[in-house]
């Protein structure tokens, strides 16, 4: 199968999407070519699909984000832009206040087919403001829809799924991802919200990742390995819906847990998965369930201090090497 | 008492036009007025924004609007929804939490919207319409149609940033929008001389390069020219245009706000004004109504309201369970797939 990157799996998805369904369009801040968005995922798609559908806005996320709720809402499918998502908190009102209560209020009446896509994440010394990782924010609110993908082959069926879906969507990318490349077929295809993916089998311990996560518990799975411990590294792709009983058999199976994301460790998404597999499995955990996520301070700017908050696959294996030898 | 301008019949409106206005707004006025009885006697709760002495805003610009077009409102919007077209006994059942609501008892009084008559929303978020009405007006562009979009909002809202973002734009992509200010001089108890440093908002219009014009609020007349120009302009593509209607609140904020802040003086003087009682004594005037007619009309609404009250008490209560659905329309509130017939599209 051909290698694409998951910058072009998501370039794909719009471009398939925008065919295939003319009420889709794009809007958000430098997303019209020359410039082509600052992650460059819409380069080359308003020569394509023209400026009245790759609708460059203002910096006003307030404004567009508001323009996408009530376009939805009136027929259209806007798919957004947040360059970063820690600019998502300019625009909260609109997302949390009216994209995910506009249904529930008016008793069932409005559907919002509108997407939000955002990148986040630290690991390029982007400092506090520009390298959050807020999905639990999202994840906390009833009415959205979170998809975190962290490969292009997830990426990409994943996006055409939340364009298609009459329910709002956070998408939320990490900007260390676009350029890694993964297998991609050629044909079309979609993948379901709330199905998580295994994406390594193992018996020793679950570890449950997401977004970048996934990739350096992958790469733990390297170094554990060698020591003669398998880890199955199972990614939900959404974190609502979320898929839990795949993670729940999962670690029925291996009876260790261990959940890993590169937000902030209180109150974030790993301790909502222990929480739930507590419900679902708690008689097979022969251990404490394990976090490793990032400190709960913001993203700091130098190289060594963003280092030393940031998760990499070696605090990923010694957590799972402590738990696997009782040393917890 | 200061005399009431009655001028001569205007040849732009019809006399059942008129006639539907005048009712329009004693609807309006009876309903908030009967809300307000039944809030006060403990049957209602929640919160509830009454806006009497405002109906010739919501009115006049209604008037101007087909029912295709879309309006969004704000916690102050019963008069805004029941000028698009709402009726009384759905509203009542909403404010009584029934399933017949609007909402279906999950909105209250401040969510009342009607999507089948371009009803959006009313917003419990000062500004929260704003924002949202330019992706109408974009989306009536892209889809090819003559429709139009009102916001309505209050003086409040001008000092939010939504206000701003959301005039740049509309300005910007000249989309079929009108902003209509409702400036009843009270941001709950904020005067509107302590909002901004110069308090022409036709001003602020003309600085987003939009038509701007200030109205008199308490003249649905008035209201209704000015609202049928920017209209016209917006359906044949002119762009967008900014309405300050100048009204009163002649209550507090709520229900349980005396309004200590609100002059008494400036209060009779408002009072002095009520749009309802001048185009009452207009339609008099000019032969358009009896006071036989006014006093059968009166009695109408007053046995409409009774009818809805009735409608609310004797709807079904929703089953609490009823808070769990209506969130997602693929999903239940606990992510479980849900079959596709939920899609109301």
């Amino acid at each position: 199968m051909r290698e694409i990157t998951y910058r072009d799996a998501l370039k794909e998805a719009l471009t398939e999407e925008m065919e295939r369904d003319e009420r889709v369009f794009l809007l958000g801040e430098d997303i019209a070519d020359p410039f082509g968005s600052a992650y460059k995922v819409t380069l080359g798609l308003s020569p394509i699909f023209g400026t009245d559908r790759v609708i460059q806005t203002p910096i006003s996320e307030q404004g567009f984000a508001g323009a996408a709720v009530g376009a939805a809402i009136t027929g259209l499918r806007p798919v957004v832009e947040f360059m970063y998502i820690d600019f998502t908190t300019m625009a909260m009102d609109q997302i949390a206040n009216q994209a995910a209560k506009i249904r529930y209020m008016s008793g069932g009446q409005a559907k919002v087919p509108v997407v939000f896509r955002t990148q986040g994440g630290p690991g390029r010394s982007s400092a506090a403001q520009h390298a959050q990782s807020l999905e639990a924010w999202f994840h906390h609110l009833p009415g959205l829809l979170v998809a975190m993908p962290a490969t292009p082959y997830d990426a990409k069926g994943l996006l055409k799924t939340a364009i298609r879906l009459d329910d709002p969507v956070m998408f939320i990318e990490q900007k260390l991802l676009y350029n890694m490349t993964g297998p991609v077929p050629e044909e079309p295809y979609t993948l379901p919200f709330g199905v998580a993916d295994v994406k390594r089998k193992g018996t020793d311990c679950t570890v449950v990742a997401t977004s970048m996560a996934v990739v350096k518990a992958l790469r733990a799975a390297e170094l554990l390995e060698q020591e003669g411990i398998q880890i199955e590294v199972i990614d939900p792709r959404t974190l609502f819906p979320l898929d839990i009983d795949t993670i729940a058999e999962s670690v029925i199976k291996t009876s260790r847990l261990v959940v890993t994301h590169e937000a902030p460790e209180r109150g974030g998404f790993a301790a909502e998965v222990i929480a739930q597999v507590s419900d679902k499995a708690f008689g097979y955990i022969d251990a404490p369930p394990q976090r490793v996520c990032a400190p709960s301070v913001p993203p700091p700017f130098a190289r060594n201090m963003e280092d030393f908050i940031m998760i990499d696959e070696h605090k990923i294996a010694d957590r799972v090497r402590k738990l696997v030898r009782s040393e917890i | 008492m200061t005399e009431i301008e009655i001028g001569t019949p205007p040849p732009d409106l019809a006399q059942e036009q008129l006639l539907a206005m005048y009712r329009r707004m004693r609807l309006i006025r009876g309903f908030e007025n009967t809300a307000q009885r039944y809030f006060e006697s403990g049957e209602l709760s929640g919160f509830l924004h009454l806006s009497q002495g405002q109906e010739a805003v919501p009115v006049g610009t209604c008037a101007a609007l087909r029912r295709d077009d879309y309006i969004t409102s704000t916690h102050r919007g019963h008069g805004d929804v029941l000028a698009k077209g709402c009726e009384v006994q759905y509203m009542f059942a909403e404010l009584y939490g029934r399933t017949t609501g609007y909402c279906k008892g999950k909105g209250g009084s401040m969510h009342i919207a009607d999507f089948s008559q371009g009803i959006i929303g009313a917003n419990g978020i000062v500004s929260g319409g704003l924002p949202m009405i330019t992706g109408v007006g974009l989306s009536i562009k892209m889809r090819g149609t003559d429709q139009v979009a009102v916001c309505f909002f209050g003086d409040g809202a001008t000092a939010e940033g939504g206000f701003h973002e959301a005039l740049n734009l509309a300005s910007l992509w000249q989309i079929p929008v009108i902003f209509v200010c409702q400036n009843n001089l009270y941001g709950l108890s904020n005067p509107w001389g302590r909002t901004a440093y110069d308090c022409d908002l036709s001003q602020r219009a003309r600085s987003y390069h939009m038509p701007g014009e200030c109205v008199d609020g308490m003249d649905a007349i008035a209201v209704y020219r000015s609202l049928k120009t920017a209209v016209d302009r917006a359906r044949a593509g002119g762009g967008p245009s900014f309405v300050e209607a100048n009204t009163y609140r002649f209550l507090g904020h709520y229900v349980g706000d005396p309004g200590l802040y609100m002059p008494k003086q400036e209060r009779e003087e408002w009072r002095q004004k009520d749009a309802i009682l001048k185009l009452g004594q207009q339609l008099r005037t000019w032969g358009y109504l009896t006071e036989e007619e006014d006093a059968q009309m009166a009695a109408e609404i007053e046995a409409e309201l009774q009818a809805g009250i009735e409608y609310a008490r004797s709807s079904p209560i929703p089953a609490p369970e009823e808070a769990l659905t209506d969130l997602y329309i693929h999903f239940d509130y606990l992510g479980n797939p849900l079959p596709a017939e939920n899609d109301h599209a």
